[in-house]
């Protein structure tokens, strides 16, 4: 049995020179729930960008048992789900139908099948009958969660998601908890919110200067109030 | 805070608002065609023009009034026209001295100016029905279908997409401006020395500083856009489904409409050409 997601020794420099990823190594089980928190600028994004092979760095990631390769990329990026922080980067069509359309369309499936795709990943999160909407009409929360149906379509199993309560008012934070507990794939979800990694994630990978700190149950994670105040986190 | 006054399609239960928005589109540019091809001096023929205009106006519920007013925007654009006035021979209505020069309004320049002006009149208000009665993902389905090449199409799509995300953003900057401009009392030792506001110099670089940052933050969301369009399976080739067919009674209102434009266009040239 292989792991969903498998980083093993991952090590990144921006073109500036500055280091983001200092020998990262981890690995997700399939099913598998997993918080990673920390300051800003500790390269959480970088990680995460790592995973579909928006950014290649030196070391070894594999995905679905697959090492990410110039041959693999395609698989790898319909595999993953990622949902970026900003939902306007992510909703880049004029209509909510073809921003969802848009990845199940590039996977090559035929009309009937992206459309059934695109009216499942919308009822799935709760936004069936949008399909005509202007993204740009919409609220913070439906953005977001069209942004997650927009990956759902393609059936990926693993969702990767960046901040994803930023900016979200409590109603709309609470939807998307909901959400993301009843959704069955691997995730790896980047925050800053520890309320919502206490209530919804067994396992939180701490990361800080380009480096894991820690990587462990969430419970005995809160329960070291030293270590998270070493990366500038506060008990929930 | 979002920009809404800028997309100018109005939704309304309409005829035309419910016309497939591709004969729609291929109308409209018929009849900007038709008011550009026709003579100079068919009056007879702009004056049915005017009306089948006015008429669309008037079916669409969108109203003469409100159509005018947003043609009103393009009068500038008429005064491209203006120097015909003078440079056109013919009878002279007018001079004006100017200088050592005199300025000759000719009766032929006016007759031309006048010509000029009633037709891009006439193509800005089909403009403005078609953009207020389609909504823009339509127009892009329209312009798809009389085969503009799909990169230029996905490329007015995701302007159209990010100008009033753009705009949204400008709003913001100048709102963060507003907010700290304040004016303090000026202390009496002070007096007349402090400048509030500041300098037109230094006004003029704090605009160019957020003309500059508005443009930075449209290239890194630009790249934000890009890295999500990759993240779903993005190649570099632009794909979209399949048209539906235009229905029949879309068809027959699409070759009555270019018939009428024909035919007015043929009695032009035939009799003033």
């Amino acid at each position: 049995m292989h792991h969903s997601i498998d980083v093993h020794d991952l090590v990144f420099s921006y073109p500036d020179g500055h280091p983001a990823l200092r020998g990262v190594s981890f690995g997700i089980a399939p099913g598998e729930k997993v918080a990673i928190v920390g300051p800003n600028g500790a390269g959480k994004s970088t990680l995460l960008l790592h995973l579909n092979g928006i950014l290649r760095g030196a070391g070894r990631v594999s995905v679905c048992g697959q090492v990410l390769s110039d041959q693999t990329l395609g698989p790898i990026r319909s595999a993953v789900g990622m949902v970026f922080q900003d939902p306007d980067d992510q909703l880049f069509s004029p209509t909510v139908f073809d921003d969802v359309a848009f990845g199940p369309m590039y996977q090559g499936l035929p009309e009937p099948e992206v459309r059934a795709r695109v009216t499942t990943a919308l009822a799935d999160v709760g936004m069936a009958g949008r399909v005509n909407r202007v993204s740009h009409h919409l609220s913070s929360g439906e953005k977001k969660r069209i942004a997650i149906a927009t990956v759902l379509a393609m059936e990926p199993e693993v969702l990767v998601l960046d901040e994803p309560t930023a900016g979200l008012d409590p109603r709309a934070r609470r939807d998307l908890i909901r959400l993301l507990r009843e959704l069955p794939q691997t995730m790896l979800v980047s925050t800053h919110d520890l309320r919502m990694v206490q209530e919804l994630f067994l396992r939180t990978i701490v990361m800080d200067e380009g480096v894991v700190c820690s990587d462990g149950p969430t419970a005995d994670l809160l329960a070291a109030p030293d270590v998270l105040q070493a990366h500038g986190l506060e008990v929930p | 805070m979002h920009v809404h006054f800028l997309d100018p399609y109005r939704q309304l239960p309409s005829p035309v608002h419910a016309l497939d928005g591709r004969v729609k589109f291929v109308l409209a540019v018929a009849f900007i065609l038709t008011v550009s091809l026709t003579p100079f001096g068919a009056w007879p023929v702009y004056l049915l023009l005017l009306s089948i205009m006015l008429s669309v106006e008037i079916l669409s519920g969108l109203g003469v009034g409100y159509v005018l007013r947003r043609a009103s925007l393009a009068l500038p654009f008429v005064l491209a026209a203006f120097p015909l006035l003078f440079t056109t021979p013919g009878t002279v209505l007018l001079k004006l001295p100017l200088g050592t020069w005199t300025l000759a309004l000719t009766a032929e320049g006016a007759l031309r100016f006048a010509n000029v002006a009633v037709k891009s009149w006439l193509s800005v208000q089909a403009a403005i029905v078609l953009a207020s009665s389609t909504p823009f993902p339509d127009l892009l389905l329209a312009m798809r279908a009389v085969r503009i090449p799909r990169l230029l199409v996905a490329m007015f799509g995701l302007m159209w997409r990010y100008l009033f995300v753009l705009v949204d953003e400008a709003l913001r900057l100048m709102r963060a401006r507003a907010a700290r401009s304040g004016l303090v009392r000026q202390p009496r030792h002070t007096a007349g020395r402090l400048r509030p506001g500041g300098s037109l110099a230094w006004r003029a670089r704090v605009a160019g500083g957020m003309a500059g940052s508005l443009f930075l933050r449209a290239v890194d969301r630009s790249d934000r856009i890009y890295v999500a369009m990759l993240s779903r399976g993005y190649d570099g080739e632009v794909r979209s489904f399949t048209l539906q067919p235009v229905s029949s009674g879309a068809r027959v209102t699409l070759v009555a409409g270019l018939m009428v434009l024909g035919l007015l266009w043929l009695s032009g040239t035939l009799v003033w050409g």
